[in-house]
């Protein structure tokens, strides 16, 4: 099992999302000028500010040739996990549904926040109970969540809502408090908080984020 | 070269800041009046800021030698060995007058700059901590709490500080979050004295390969000098020069120009194409673009290397058209860099640099002339002696004189406690203090910086008194023998702890001790997450020191962080010096902000400041003989300063430190806090709000022991006890056999339980309580500034 995480000029979370994965599985960086996913069984965008996100956050970056071949990979079904940068990227590409708009603080804000799981079982929550709570950090400044209301809807039926902000928990003023959403097969997902950065008992007292990234191993064994 | 008939002249030398006498000594060096470009170049790198002309010879007196000393001052950052084979690089660097013009760009560009302090010499940035300084921002609604009363507070001041904070504040964030650089702590005072004239210091830390570092000097005649990074335009002309070195003024808006405009992204991938230059060999030396552009990096190369450098202006990548030559040479265009290659690895220089999307050009060469030569393409433009730039520049000495009146005015009082109700007044001046901008919680400011990207961060601000960093990705192969493993088996995790501290204030009333209390501030936050002193930084912020008295302030300061760094064994690695900082109103507080870097041997048992369990026993610790003189009581009252601060045992402290130090590291304590602003009882505040515990305390023998000066009453003898300040103190928590080990080296007085819920001191008939969401609200006033 190999997890490939995408490196963009600008990106910052990429080492870390690459250890992080590594705890799990295989992982390796892909440069963002190349088509050539290396065998990657499950791919990670990670967070940062990739081409600088200048224009809007994750518009250039989804122009990009390794994501060609990530629109690719995630059309046959393979798993993509987008983190923060990487949430703005897949909603860019379309990939997921939805837009995140600048906070409603208008600030960058980084704190612990508290996550509870809507939909458990799927391929990024394979490890979770459902309306179990994640401690997982968050730091952005284009974070709230938006869609408009029938794709809510169908979002919602659908279960496509994964991750919402625990009550008095949502700062960026996410529509619904949605924290993470997946796309209608449930192959790619997107999050604002940094599951990457709640690894290690050591380093922010928090382990929940591995979860995520077993989860993703497991799908890919099962399948 | 030039004809004669466009030569400048003495009075546009005047006008970049020369002296007549430096002048005539220029002409003298060059043999012939200097053109238009060898002025330009002359006067910025005979500016204060590039030269050190005031500060030089004082300079000189500090220790900058010692076991852990890999690189000393001179180069671009300072280094200390680390273990493993690793070093840590570290610079404060002060971007205090352009921020003053333009907060948002200038605090940016001072972040930017110190970073690339860092990698210039082949170091990866891992952390930055900020330093600031503002004017008050007034008064603060704390709901209903509030005792601050705004008259002497005029509603203008205090709208110009928040504006400077917010834009200050905003600019770090947009360049330390874009470009992936954990910001893990700093520290921020607002005074009068900063209003005009803010201070933005900012700090960087980097680690590198041992045999990865690389010095800035030129050598080898007949390699190639590349530019590469960003474009050059102009923006920045005159900024060290201009700005830097010169008191600022009301017209000030007219020098926006001078202040440089940042971009994080084009920063980014420099880093990142200099890592992989330095990673592949193929650099000679390398120099980072800071204060004085081309100018100084060209010239500091050549010096270093005692040789001589030819640069062709005309290939330089630029951002506008019809630049002249010396605007090319002294532009300040950020996210540049210089290095010195081979000729058969240009191309592979250059490959890399397309591979990053950054401009990479030849741009000269090294020669044995010794000479700095500067071409537009076939024409000579520029030809002075490298040593003439830059070791030539005349040193002053300085006229040092303790002025006979008062320098400063006192602080409007804004809480007049009465002393004959010590109940209601203790507390009263509790919650004031809390809730003050000088200790309120700095929580607002730290949301706004990613303090945890690079998966090293073991303590966050506000988890501890200083910073700390695992040296080793979590995650990443640890040496497989078994000589590192912790008591309990598991793999040791080294790190390394930082902090960054002065309290302008103290320094004001007592340049020497202040400057002393400094240094030892920062020991004793390392010492609370267990980690021992390697070696400091500082930056020293001073007014215009041809002034008798800030020439007195100067270097009374350096004789006190000279005195503090031998006895800590933390000899200063490199920093920075900001003069002229005042304006008509007068000198900003004398602030040598003081960085150091210590290394503790294993994170996983790090200190943590807040009390982390209900019946553990709370114990005064170290030689705390705490005084209200200069204290944030006494600003709060309206008080003068002092003419001086009282006496204090350095080595006692010492002892203290190494105790607690002692203490974190075997385990042996649930929590440690050292006592600073506020004194005894805000330190136990902070120790409850950190913890989410309260703690039942009686400071009966406190009181006993200190004998109590009599002089003020009773009531001001135990407002002493609870916000008096003086170095030397901690507040630690612990099973009682954990906290009684400390008493073995220093001064132990258990004072009290850690208890659920609600804060209670015990003093003198007096009883103050306070419950923890009582606390909290006081303490969170600054959450306002931010709204």
């Amino acid at each position: 099992m190999k997890f490939g995480v995408l490196q963009f000029p600008g990106s910052c979370d990429q080492a870390d999302a690459l250890q992080a994965a590594r705890r799990v599985a295989d992982a390796e960086l892909i440069w963002h000028g190349e088509r050539d996913l290396k065998g990657a069984d499950a791919i990670v965008i990670p967070g940062g500010f990739s081409y600088g996100d200048y224009l809007r956050a994750g518009a250039i970056a989804r122009f990009a040739p390794a994501m060609e071949s990530v629109i690719e990979f995630a059309r046959e079904g393979g798993p993509v996990l987008g983190i923060c940068n990487g949430f703005q990227v897949l909603c860019e590409a379309h990939l997921l549904p939805g837009a995140l708009l600048p906070n409603r603080n208008l600030r960058f804000t980084f704190r612990q926040v508290q996550l509870e799981v809507l939909h458990s079982g799927g391929t990024f929550t394979r490890e979770c109970a459902l309306g179990e709570r994640l401690s997982i950090p968050a730091k952005h400044s284009w974070g709230r969540y938006h869609a408009d209301g029938r794709t809510l809807a169908a979002m919602d039926d659908g279960g496509q809502i994964v991750l919402r902000y625990a009550p008095g928990e949502n700062f960026n003023g996410s529509l619904h408090d949605i924290a993470g959403v997946s796309n209608e097969a449930g192959n790619v997902f997107g999050l604002m908080p940094h599951p990457e950065h709640a690894v290690d008992e050591l380093i922010g007292g928090s382990t929940d984020g591995l979860k995520i990234f077993n989860s993703m191993k497991l799908t890919v064994q099962a399948a | 070269m030039a004809p004669a008939a466009t030569l400048p002249t003495l009075q546009d030398a005047l006008a970049l800041g020369l002296t007549e006498a430096e002048y005539e000594l220029v002409c003298e060096h060059q043999g012939r009046p200097p053109n238009q470009v060898e002025l330009a170049m002359y006067s910025l790198l005979w500016s204060e800021h590039c030269a050190y002309k005031h500060s030089k010879k004082l300079l000189r007196t500090l220790p900058t030698e010692g076991p852990h000393v890999v690189m000393g001052p001179g180069e671009n950052a300072g280094a200390v060995d680390v273990g493993e084979g690793l070093v840590c690089a570290f610079k404060v660097e002060s971007h205090n007058h352009p921020s003053a013009v333009e907060p948002f760009q200038g605090a940016a560009t001072g972040v930017g700059g110190i970073l690339r302090d860092i990698f210039a010499i082949g170091a990866r940035p891992i952390a930055v901590l900020d330093s600031l300084r503002f004017g008050e921002v007034g008064p603060l609604d704390v709901g209903g709490a509030n005792t601050i009363t705004p008259e002497g507070l005029p509603g203008h001041v205090t709208a110009r500080s928040r504006y400077l904070l917010d834009g200050a504040v905003s600019g770090i964030a947009h360049y330390g979050n874009s470009i992936g650089v954990p910001t893990v702590g700093g520290e921020v005072y607002f005074e009068s004295p900063y209003e005009q004239n803010c201070l933005i210091n900012a700090m960087a830390l980097g680690l590198a390969p041992r045999e990865r570092l690389v010095r800035s000097a030129a050598a080898g005649p007949g390699n190639v000098v590349i530019l590469f990074g960003a474009s050059t335009g102009r923006d920045g002309i005159g900024g060290a020069s201009v700005l830097a070195s010169a008191e600022l003024g009301d017209d000030d808006g007219d020098k926006r120009p001078t202040v440089q405009v940042g971009d994080p992204f084009e920063e980014s991938k420099l880093l990142e194409c200099s890592l992989q230059l330095l990673e592949r060999g193929l650099l000679v030396s390398l120099q980072d673009l800071g204060a004085a552009g081309l100018t100084s990096s060209a010239s500091e190369m050549a010096s270093a290397g005692q040789l001589g450098i030819d640069i062709d202006i005309s290939r330089v990548p630029l951002r506008e058209r019809d630049m002249e030559p010396f605007e090319i040479m002294v532009s300040e265009s950020q996210e540049r860099m210089l290095c010195v290659v081979e000729p058969a690895r240009v191309p592979d220089v250059l490959a890399l640099c397309e591979r990053f999307e950054i401009h990479g050009t030849a741009i000269g060469t090294v020669t044995d002339t010794r000479r700095m030569r500067v071409f537009d393409g076939p024409q000579l433009v520029g030809d002075m002696p490298v040593r003439a730039l830059v070791d030539d520049c005349p040193l002053y000495d300085l006229a040092p004189a303790r002025s006979a009146t008062p320098v400063y005015s006192p602080p409007p009082a804004t809480l007049a406690p009465d002393v004959s109700a010590p109940d209601a007044s203790a507390r009263e001046c509790l919650l004031a203090l809390l809730s003050c901008a000088n200790i309120a919680s700095r929580r607002p400011l730290f949301e706004r910086y990613d303090a945890i990207v690079q998966s090293r961060t073991v303590r966050r601000p506000e988890q501890a008194d200083a910073a700390v960093l695992a040296i080793r990705h979590p995650g990443e192969e640890t040496p497989p023998d078994g000589d590192d493993a912790g008591a309990d088996g598991g793999p040791v995790v080294p790190a390394l702890a930082v902090s960054i501290d002065c309290n302008g204030r103290r320094v004001a009333a007592d340049p020497y001790r202040g400057t002393i209390e400094a240094a030892l501030e920062c020991a004793s936050n390392l010492a609370c997450v267990g980690a021992e002193p390697l070696g400091t930084t500082n930056n020293l912020n001073f007014g215009n020191p041809e002034k008798p008295h800030v020439a007195w302030q100067l270097t009374e300061s350096v004789r006190g962080l000279g005195d503090a760094c031998r006895a800590l064994q933390a000899p200063i690695v490199g920093g920075n010096v900001s003069l002229y900082n005042e304006t008509s109103a007068g000198p900003i507080y004398p602030t040598p902000v003081v960085g150091m870097v210590g290394a503790l041997p294993d994170a996983r048992r790090a200190g943590r400041l807040g009390f982390a369990r209900a019946g553990d026993t709370i114990a005064l610790v170290g030689p705390f003989a705490p005084s209200l003189q200069a204290s944030e009581l006494s600003k709060l009252r309206g008080h003068a300063l002092p003419d001086e601060l009282p006496d204090f045992d350095i080595a006692a402290v010492r002892s203290a430190q190494f105790a607690v130090r002692g203490a974190v590291r075997v385990g042996g304590l649930s929590s440690a806090h050292d006592i600073a602003e506020g004194g005894l009882a805000v330190a136990l505040a902070e120790c409850c709000l950190a913890g989410g515990l309260g703690a039942g305390v009686g400071l009966e023998g406190v009181l006993a022991g200190e004998g109590g000066s009599g002089q003020d009453g009773a009531g001001e003898d135990l407002l002493r006890v609870l916000f008096g300040e003086a170095p030397g103190g901690f507040i630690v928590s612990g099973l009682p056999s954990g906290v009684r080990a400390l008493g073995r080296r220093t001064t132990v007085r258990v004072i009290g339980t850690v208890r659920a819920e609600e804060m209670r001191i015990d003093l003198g008939g007096l009883s103050l309580s306070a419950t923890l969401a009582e606390l909290r609200d006081a303490h969170g006033a600054l959450a306002e500034l931010f709204s």
